[in-house]
């Protein structure tokens, strides 16, 4: 019982991620019928947002202190980020908290990028076929990665969880079990949760306000919406935008729990491709639930009794449920009919 | 796409095979003003080109976007380096076992995964080639090595090599073709010849009603069915010989440095085949190997460009202005010579959909409006050219 609420646990977070990805590439496949290979530098981007603003806290003030020396006699540097010399303690909060503070930039950085890259490219793709929208967008997400790869080193960059949050909660006496027996890690839980409001927040964008009626409606009949006089690409535009913020966030919350290098947009990207075929194109509760059914079933997989039954499956699991699933589901979990059905 | 259906008789086919071997058997020499006539390069050239043109057999007539065909080069690979540690150092039974093990290998996935077509197929082919990937890397590292890559040892049985001596040989085991080593050019030749066979198999394949048949699956799937024919032996078998084509590239892979790894069954590699053949022109024969040379190309040639190199190719600007486009440049070149694909890869598939064909046609097109007359000439000059391009 114990073991299979840690493995339940233990694959929602990362079930989170893949869940926040596949809602953005299924928003944008929707909406707007593409199919956005770059989704995954999207989520690398907001990454590194949280990796320009740590380095923009800690931009070091160094001083020489005379009245100390080292080891080698040379006067000891004293080395104070800027904003503490400005802001005193709050400095200091700020860059213990510098991961959630960067959503603060990740937020408009994504805004103004999805924006740009749905008016600048993705919209003279939209009839064309599905095999050149994938193409040029995986183009623009090498081109991408190249950059990032560019400015920050191709090594992995480690940030740090706010110290308060990087112990491990004992979830287990939380709810009435034996004290110890699972213990999960803090910011874990903070992504579970994160995910789970960003995620309810999208749905309740599209179910309570007229903005979100008028896309559903749009995602339902596109040439109907736009012969009733409403301008229907700029709120798709938007939603582009909308989903980079979402896989932009998704990055950002997920630097202390994997190290952000410039190649993570695309371990995550075919995974997440994986999640929306399973859940079903154009289904944006499929794609959820996909997302989060495929991440336990992984941690299951790795469970080491699972593994001495079958040698390997937790390499393979993903791939095999998403085969297993379009071969009796052709079109996924909760694909709607008629979508690329073929 | 559809010209080289239209625009085809058996001597403009055979002009163009004459052209096409004589291109190929001359590349070292016409390939060395541009820095591409070493051995190395030339051999990845004539093994990405069979590979391409492979997997232009299954995405060019028929349409199915497979993404897991470096399953097929890893299979092939493998194969290839098995044939050498039980049977001996020679290159033929390699490269046939390799073709036989690959097919069935494709048999298997494409008889699943056909049943599905559109992105459905893609994400199909490309769950099988990852789980191959990754049972490479871990359960089977019996059969496969494991991260290290499968080498040929000097203790291992090579049957045929003992039984006609000459097995206890010293040092690094190298391939041969029946006692010729086949490194440097020696290697290239190998390859060549078997890229030569292959283009004409793929020629043959194109022209014949077995090719109309992929082309009509591409057209219309629906109709093909309204008329009576099941159209999924053809998918089938267009998959299985793409299957072969991506195994007997593994295999040569092999044949020039004996070494299997893993990594070449990653979902980047079926990626880069994609992307060749794209880049050439999907549907087009040449197109798919000039993409894949123009691919390999970028990645030696620029790959080892450096900042002493650009500022040496800059050296007649001005001092500032120098620094300047060496800085501007070196985004390009060296470890950043990946941007360059991306932006080439985004330049043609946004202006150039058809790829490099597309390109060679258009301006063909526009010499023939210019040069009154003598249209029919001035064609010829346009697209003959296009194998030494």
């Amino acid at each position: 019982m114990d073991a299979i609420l840690l493995q339940i646990l233990n694959g929602l977070d990362k079930g989170g991620a893949y869940a926040l990805i596949a809602l953005g590439l299924t928003l944008i496949f929707g909406t707007l019928g593409v199919v956005n290979f770059a989704h995954g530098a999207l989520f690398m981007l907001g990454a590194f947002c949280a990796v320009a603003v740590n380095k923009l806290l800690t931009l070091e003030q160094v001083t020489l202190d005379p009245n100390q020396t080292t080891a080698w006699g040379s006067p000891l540097e004293i080395r104070t980020p800027y904003i503490e010399n400005w802001l005193g303690d709050f400095g200091a909060t700020l860059i213990d908290f510098s991961v959630p503070v960067s959503i603060l930039l990740a937020i408009p950085v994504m805004l103004i990028f999805g924006l740009a890259m749905e008016r600048g490219l993705v919209r003279f793709f939209y009839k064309r076929p599905h095999a050149e929208q994938i193409l040029v967008t995986f183009g623009l997400a090498i081109v991408l990665q190249e950059i990032i790869k560019h400015w920050f080193g191709a090594n992995p960059i480690p940030q740090p969880a706010p110290e308060d949050l990087r112990g491990m909660i004992d979830f287990g006496a939380m709810i009435g079990l034996t004290p110890g027996a699972v213990v999960y890690p803090w910011w874990r839980m903070v992504y579970l949760m994160f995910a789970a409001v960003t995620i309810g927040g999208v749905f309740a964008f599209l179910q309570f306000t007229t903005f979100g009626m008028v896309v559903r409606a749009g995602m339902a009949d596109r040439d109907t919406v736009g012969l009733l006089g409403i301008n229907i690409d700029r709120r798709f535009t938007f939603m582009f935008a909308l989903a980079a913020i979402v896989a932009g966030l998704a990055g950002v919350m997920y630097t202390p729990i994997l190290s952000p290098d410039y190649h993570m947009g695309m371990d995550f990207l075919v995974l997440s491709f994986v999640v929306v075929v399973v859940g079903g194109m154009g289904s944006l509760s499929g794609a959820v639930a996909a997302g989060f059914l495929l991440g336990i079933l992984q941690s299951f997989a790795s469970m080491n009794e699972v593994k001495a039954i079958f040698p390997g499956i937790d390499q393979i699991i993903i791939y095999l449920v998403a085969v297993v699933v379009l071969l009796v589901r052709p079109r996924g979990l909760m694909g709607r009919k008629g979508v690329m059905e073929t | 796409m559809t010209s080289t259906v239209t625009a085809t008789s058996p001597a403009r086919d055979a002009l163009m095979m004459v052209i096409f071997i004589a291109a190929v058997l001359t590349m070292p020499i016409w390939l060395t003003p541009i820095g591409a006539g070493y051995p190395d390069l030339l051999q990845k050239f004539a093994i990405y080109g069979i590979f391409a043109v492979g997997f232009n057999i299954l995405f060019g007539l028929t349409g199915y976007l497979s993404f897991g065909h470096a399953a097929f080069l890893g299979v092939g690979s493998y194969t290839a380096v098995w044939a050498f540690k039980l049977l001996g150092m020679n290159a033929i039974p390699a490269v046939a076992l390799s073709i036989v093990f690959s097919g069935v290998f494709a048999a298997a996935i494409g008889y699943v995964s056909l049943r599905r077509a559109g992105i459905y197929f893609s994400i199909l082919t490309l769950a099988f080639a990852q789980m191959s990937y990754n049972l490479a890397y871990s359960v089977l590292t019996p059969i496969t090595n494991g991260e290290t890559g499968l080498r040929v040892l000097n203790s291992d049985p090579r049957i045929f090599d003992r039984m006609f001596g000459g097995g206890e040989t010293q040092g690094v085991l190298l391939a041969n073709f029946f006692g010729i080593e086949l490194t440097g050019y020696a290697g290239f030749y190998f390859c060549a010849a078997i890229l030569i066979i292959a283009f004409y198999v793929s020629l043959r394949i194109f022209r014949s009603p077995f090719g109309m048949m992929l082309r009509a699956v591409k057209s219309n799937q629906n109709r093909m069915n309204y008329t009576g024919l099941n159209p999924r032996p053809y998918t089938l078998a267009a998959f299985v010989i793409s299957g072969m084509y991506a195994g007997l590239a593994g295999a040569l892979l092999c044949v020039t440095d004996p070494l299997a790894g893993a990594e070449r069954m990653q979902w980047t590699a079926s990626g880069e085949v994609v992307l060749m053949t794209i880049l050439g022109g999907a549907g087009t024969l040449l197109g798919p190997i000039l993409g894949a040379a123009l691919i390999k190309y970028f990645e030696n040639i620029f790959s080892a460009f450096n900042d002493t190199t650009l500022a040496q190719f800059y050296s007649f600007l001005p001092e500032g202005a120098q620094h300047f486009m060496v800085e501007l440049s070196s985004l390009f070149v060296g470890e950043g010579w990946h941007l360059t694909l991306g932006v080439l890869f985004m330049l043609i598939v946004i202006f150039l959909p058809g790829g490099i064909m597309e390109g060679i046609r258009r301006l063909a097109a526009l010499f023939n409006r210019r040069g009154t007359g003598g249209g029919a000439a001035a064609n010829d000059a346009g697209t003959v050219p296009a194998p030494a391009e």
